[in-house]
């Protein structure tokens, strides 16, 4: 007993200092996303502008206008991605089971450019559709995929399937509009945190206030999930209830995420993989997947304004080309071991 | 027994006769139905008399004729083309869309447009099937990676990756270069309006030996059907059949995506209406899927031209909405890996 006692707490330990390092990393590239860039700003600066206090001429504008929005939708919408990714991918014991591979994250941006070629609509209001979108297209996979409980790679196919012509419906779309609205379209459906405004953000910045914790407190719940319906009602989880509520956050948070930064490739499937690489011991690792996926976003995003030439490329063009390969990795070595199905 | 097989082939052939008869009368509709209505006679008068320069015989010989045949061809090629990767693979989920072909091609066209300033269909042409044939071998190499060969959910997900990469080069060069997108946004969605007769000629060779070699290997596909094992005994040899197999998809799905534009989930959908009707022999399901997947094709293409007059929908929008809830049902299936 007192062995198992001695395990878990040292990974808990672990599992808190992976927390702490990763914490920090985040808020180091947010510094550095604030400070760096064609016009320098020193760090003191960054905090003197933050805290309000006086600063040298531009610092200001450029502070609050371009370099706060930007970082900090990066942070939330890495945030609510790994969140989700590794939510769904707990939840439906998958590694491929995030938003972004079955269709849920293709929904909310048919919705959302439906609303702003279709509709002419902008700021938060497109969030709110993006948000209805991805629910509808949850909902409908969900439904579609039931067969006396929700198989995993039912689900996947499925999602794959409704993801294929969500994405040809967007196609059909760029079409008919304007090529210009269409080509900024283009950098949104890509996923992009540049030129955001607080109206974007605040929704997303709200549902992460309110469903991290509640995802967090929810998570709890699901190293019994994970051990599969009977087992976990022989434990006294509520088996139904609780993965409803978990998908539920999840899809709210993938959908206001995608609203905000457009459906930044790969983010939620890759987060949780390497947030439970990174803690070991198999256990749910809600926490640190966010913040993978806030530091994913942050560093890819540094990558596309600064590190590749003159041109600026949009935060999802980095995160495809990074994670083609590790799926391709992980395909590989999931069959090694037995699991690809 | 031969009694019933000789019935059998014989209500088999009357079944493809009726279908090639459908599938004329839909090329019949697809000359007569459009922005403007042309009555089936004057599509008569133009077929006898192509040089009379009517605005109707025009419209009829400069657009309608060569679109009807783009239809015909490439849907006979995705036809076919499904059939072969289901068959070759034992994966009835298999298709060049989800395959990730088409995010190939896409690439190539781009590099196209955008770095040797190709601006015609007939010149897309080569860089599409190039793009489709690299990306359909990567995907079947690394979907075969590993235990248990080429399942469908690992196949559909090096796709999907494969797909995403690839997706991320290509927005790379479009958000760099807007003509290129403007460009590249009407080939995407996949249609069969304003391809030139010449399209039509130069992917006349490819499409016939692709054609060809899917018959060839049909009685191949009906041994593999029963597994390695079981071919090799048969004597077959599993290696050149999936070769032979292999080079007739990358030239259909090639010719026909750099014809048509990516189309998703007709390859995928007329192997099954194909298979349902005649069983699991390839020597059948081949003839019935070249002939019934250009009759889907053209019919969506005629309702994509009729919701939304004056406009149109293109036909690739119209079978991925057709085709996605074929694709769920058959996601449901229990026995999916099994065929």
């Amino acid at each position: 007993m007192s062995v198992v006692a001695a395990t878990r707490r040292r990974e808990s330990s672990r599992a808190r200092r992976v927390s702490l390092i990763l914490l920090t990393a985040v808020l180091a590239m947010f510094a550095l996303t604030l400070s760096y860039g064609d016009f320098q700003i020193s760090l003191p600066d960054v905090v003197r502008s933050l805290l309000g206090l006086p600063t040298p001429a531009g610092v200001d504008y450029i502070m609050h206008s371009l370099r706060l929005p930007r970082a900090s939708v990066s942070a939330l919408a890495g945030l609510a991605f790994g969140l989700s990714g590794a939510i769904f991918q707990q939840l439906l014991r998958n590694p491929l089971a995030s938003p972004d591979v079955i269709g849920v994250a293709q929904g909310a941006t048919t919705a959302a450019v439906l609303a702003v070629l279709v509709g002419g609509y902008s700021g938060s209001f497109v969030s709110v559709i993006g948000l209805i979108g991805a629910l509808i297209t949850a909902i409908v996979i969900y439904a579609l995929s039931w067969q006396k409980g929700v198989g995993g790679y039912r689900l996947i196919l499925v999602g794959i399937g409704v993801g294929t012509a969500l994405t040809s419906i967007t196609s059909f779309i760029l079409t008919r509009s304007d090529v210009k609205v269409a080509a900024e379209a283009l950098i949104w459906l890509t996923g992009s945190v540049n030129g955001r405004t607080w109206a974007q953000i605040v929704p997303l910045f709200i549902a992460l206030v309110i469903l991290l914790p509640a995802a967090l407190m929810l998570g709890r719940t699901l190293s019994g999930l994970q051990l599969g319906d009977d087992l976990a009602k022989a434990f006294g989880v509520r088996v139904e209830t609780s993965r409803m509520l978990l998908l539920l956050t999840a899809v709210i948070l993938a959908g206001m995420a995608t609203a905000a930064a457009g459906p930044i490739a790969f983010v939620a499937f890759m987060s949780g993989p390497i947030a439970v690489r990174l803690v070991g011991g198999g256990r749910p690792v809600l926490l640190q997947a966010g913040l993978v996926g806030a530091l994913l976003v942050l560093v890819a995003d540094f990558i596309g304004s600064h590190l590749l030439g003159a041109r600026q490329y949009p935060v999802g063009v980095i995160t495809g080309v990074i994670g083609a390969p590790y799926l391709l990795w992980l395909l590989a070595t999931a069959n090694r071991t037995g699991r690809g199905g | 027994m031969t009694e019933t097989r000789h019935r059998r082939a014989t209500v088999l052939t009357t079944g493809l006769v009726v279908i090639a008869v459908a599938l004329a009368g839909a090329a019949l509709l697809s000359l007569a139905v459009g922005a403007r209505d042309i009555p089936f006679g004057t599509v008569m008068h133009a077929l006898a008399n192509p040089d009379s320069g009517a605005r109707d015989d025009l419209i009829i010989t400069q657009s309608r004729i060569p679109r009807t045949f783009v239809g015909l061809l490439a849907g006979a090629a995705f036809g076919l083309a499904g059939t072969l990767i289901q068959g070759v693979t034992r994966n009835p989920l298999a298709d060049p869309g989800i395959l990730g072909v088409n995010a190939g091609a896409g690439l190539f066209v781009v590099i196209a447009i955008s770095l040797f300033g190709v601006t015609t269909l007939t010149g897309y042409v080569w860089f599409g099937f190039a793009g489709a044939a690299i990306t359909s071998v990567l995907v079947y190499t690394i979907g075969s990676i590993g235990r248990g060969g080429a399942t469908p959910i690992k196949l559909a997900l090096a796709g999907a990756a494969v797909t995403a990469a690839l997706t991320s080069f290509t927005t790379a060069v479009l958000l760099t270069d807007v003509d290129t997108f403007d460009q590249f946004r009407f080939w995407q969605v996949g249609s069969l309006a304003n391809r030139g007769s010449d399209v039509v000629v130069q992917s006349l060779p490819f499409l016939l030996a692709g054609a060809l070699l899917a018959f060839a290997s049909a009685r191949a596909l009906n041994a593999l059907a029963l597994g390695d094992d079981v071919a090799t005994s048969f004597g077959q040899n599993v290696l050149v059949a999936r070769l032979i197999a292999g080079l007739a998809i990358v030239l259909l799905c090639g010719t026909a995506t750099s014809m048509a534009g990516p189309i998703v989930f007709i390859g995928l959908m007329i192997p099954h209406v194909a298979r349902a009707i005649t069983g699991p022999d390839h020597r059948w399901m081949l003839p019935y899927s070249m002939l019934l997947a250009p009759l889907l094709l053209l019919l969506a293409d005629v309702l994509g031209r009729v919701v939304a007059r004056p406009g149109e929908v293109q036909v690739g929008i119209v079978t991925a909405i057709i085709g996605a809830p074929v694709f769920v049902i058959l996601a449901r299936r229990r026995r999916l890996a099994e065929l």
